[in-house]
This record gives C-alpha cells, sequence and structure tokens, in this order.
C-alpha cells in the first residue's frame, strides 16, 4: 500500500459510504449533509487528479453554492424534526433490482476492456493553460462553450426571479 | 505524482458507476422533490469523475474531459437554483414538496 493508493480509498470509501446514508437517510437535513460529505470527497479525487481549479470550482460551486442552496430550500419547505416517509417494499425493491442490473451490465461491459491511453506528452494543467483555451477559438479552444454556458446562465437567473417571483392574483 | 501505476483507470469507473446508480436509487425510492434532487447531484458528480478520469488517464495532452467537467458543474448550478424556485413555488400553492400530493393536472 502506497500513499495515493491510500488516500484515493479512503476518499472512494466516503464516497461511497456517505453517498448511500444520503440516500437512505430519513432525516432530509442529515442527507443534505451527507451529500456535502460525498462533494468534499469527490473534489480530492479531482485533486489527486492534477484538477486543482476543478476541484477548487467543486468546493466553490458544489459545496459551497448547491448545498446551501438545498438546505434553504429544506429549511423553508419542510418541517425539521418530521422524517420522510420510509419507502414501499415494493418501490425499493424494483429501485434496488435496476440499479443492481445496472451496475452489473455497465462493470460487465467495462471491467474486460482495455484502454490504450495516448503516447502524447501530458499537458500541464495549470490556470494559464486553463484561460488560454477557455478564450481562444482555435484547437484546443473553448470560447463557444463559454460564451453559451454564460447565455444559460443569464437565462437561468431571469428564469428564477421570474418562477419565484409572488404572482399577483 | 504517477496516478497510472498505483490506481488504474478502472477502479474510478467502478467508483463513479456505483455512485451514479446510488444517485439512481435515490430518485427512485424517495417521493419528496429535494432529496429527487439530491439524487440528481450524485449522478451528475459520477458523470463529472467519469470525464475528468478519461481526461487525466488516457488523453492527458488535451482538456476536453476538464472543461467539460466545468461545464456539467454551471448546469448542475442553473439547474439546482431553478429547480429550488420551483420547488418554493410548488410549496406556496400545494403546502407539500411531496410529488405524489401534487397533481392537480391529473384528475
Amino acid at each position: 500500500m502506497t500513499g495515493p493508493k491510500i488516500i484515493f480509498y479512503i476518499l472512494a470509501f466516503s464516497t461511497i459510504l456517505f453517498s448511500l446514508l444520503s440516500v437512505f437517510d430519513r432525516r432530509i437535513l442529515r442527507a443534505a449533509i451527507y451529500l456535502l460529505f460525498v462533494l468534499v470527497a469527490i473534489a480530492g479525487l479531482f485533486y489527486m487528479m492534477n484538477f486543482q481549479f476543478l476541484a477548487a470550482v467543486q468546493l466553490m460551486l458544489y459545496a459551497g453554492g448547491i448545498v446551501v442552496l438545498i438546505i434553504f430550500s429544506i429549511l423553508l419547505t419542510s418541517q425539521i424534526n418530521s422524517k420522510l416517509d420510509a419507502p414501499k417494499l415494493m418501490q425499493l425493491v424494483a429501485a434496488s433490482l435496476t440499479a443492481l442490473f445496472g451496475i452489473g451490465i455497465s462493470l460487465y461491459t467495462i471491467l474486460p476492456y482495455v484502454f490504450t491511453p495516448s503516447e502524447a506528452p501530458a499537458l500541464e494543467v495549470n490556470m494559464r493553460n486553463i484561460g488560454l483555451s477557455l478564450l481562444s477559438t482555435g484547437d484546443q479552444g473553448y470560447v463557444l462553450p463559454f460564451e453559451v454556458i454564460s447565455i444559460l446562465l443569464l437565462a437561468a437567473l431571469v428564469g428564477i426571479i421570474f418562477i419565484a417571483k409572488r404572482s399577483r392574483t | 505524482m504517477n496516478l497510472q501505476a498505483e490506481i488504474p483507470l478502472h477502479y474510478m469507473i467502478v467508483l463513479s458507476t456505483l455512485l451514479f446508480f446510488i444517485g439512481l436509487v435515490g430518485v427512485l425510492i424517495r417521493r419528496n422533490l429535494i432529496t429527487m434532487l439530491m439524487g440528481i447531484e450524485l449522478m451528475l458528480n459520477a458523470v463529472n469523475i467519469n470525464f475528468v478520469a478519461f481526461n487525466h488517464y488516457l488523453y492527458p495532452h488535451r482538456l476536453e474531459g476538464h472543461f467539460f467537467a466545468l461545464i456539467v458543474m454551471a448546469i448542475a448550478a442553473a439547474e439546482a437554483a431553478i429547480a429550488i424556485a420551483l420547488i418554493i413555488n410548488i410549496y406556496r400553492k400545494f403546502s407539500t414538496v411531496n410529488v405524489d400530493d401534487v397533481d392537480e393536472l391529473k384528475y
């Protein structure tokens, strides 16, 4: 066992454990906090793969933004002491069977497959390369998705104001 | 750090597969809109792990997986914000966020 391996096992185990807890815990606020732990563990995985910027975005956007939004909406819509309804037995069995079938079929397809990594020298993922790629138009340029995402965010902003506005009637 | 020698790509794929289907179970067994949204977030994160892992292991000279994951995150943020605006509106109208009770259009 070497260092990275131990860290990977810790991160993977906590991801799976906390996601299971987040799905099966019937106290909804705790489920949201477990979701926060899952997101932080996944940010750790991104750090392991040398994507520091992505890990920082994961922490800021998911752990800092989305979880806070979810907790706010929980506080606005449910009693803090009330528990969620337990799922019906049939529902639980059907969902578990679907998941097991899906896991089985995916792993059966993927595990025997031999991936061939590209031989090209690795690109250093630093802020300079990310920024240049995000705003260039040539090969490795991602200015179009960047602009499309900004329009999407603007549309989402306007849509949210329109939806959440108290109607006059 | 040479991750390829320590942790094969298959480990990452197994992890993200498990995470994706746990999220799917979360969407299927709960009838509360907020917990369903949390299941969807788990599924999106599983997809992100896949993108990043394939980018890092197979195509380290490109940044496609990185930007794809970045854009998935931005869309997840927009989606969560809109979903929560809708949830709060539904709560105002029906005083519940249980999807089985929100059935005005059904009958």
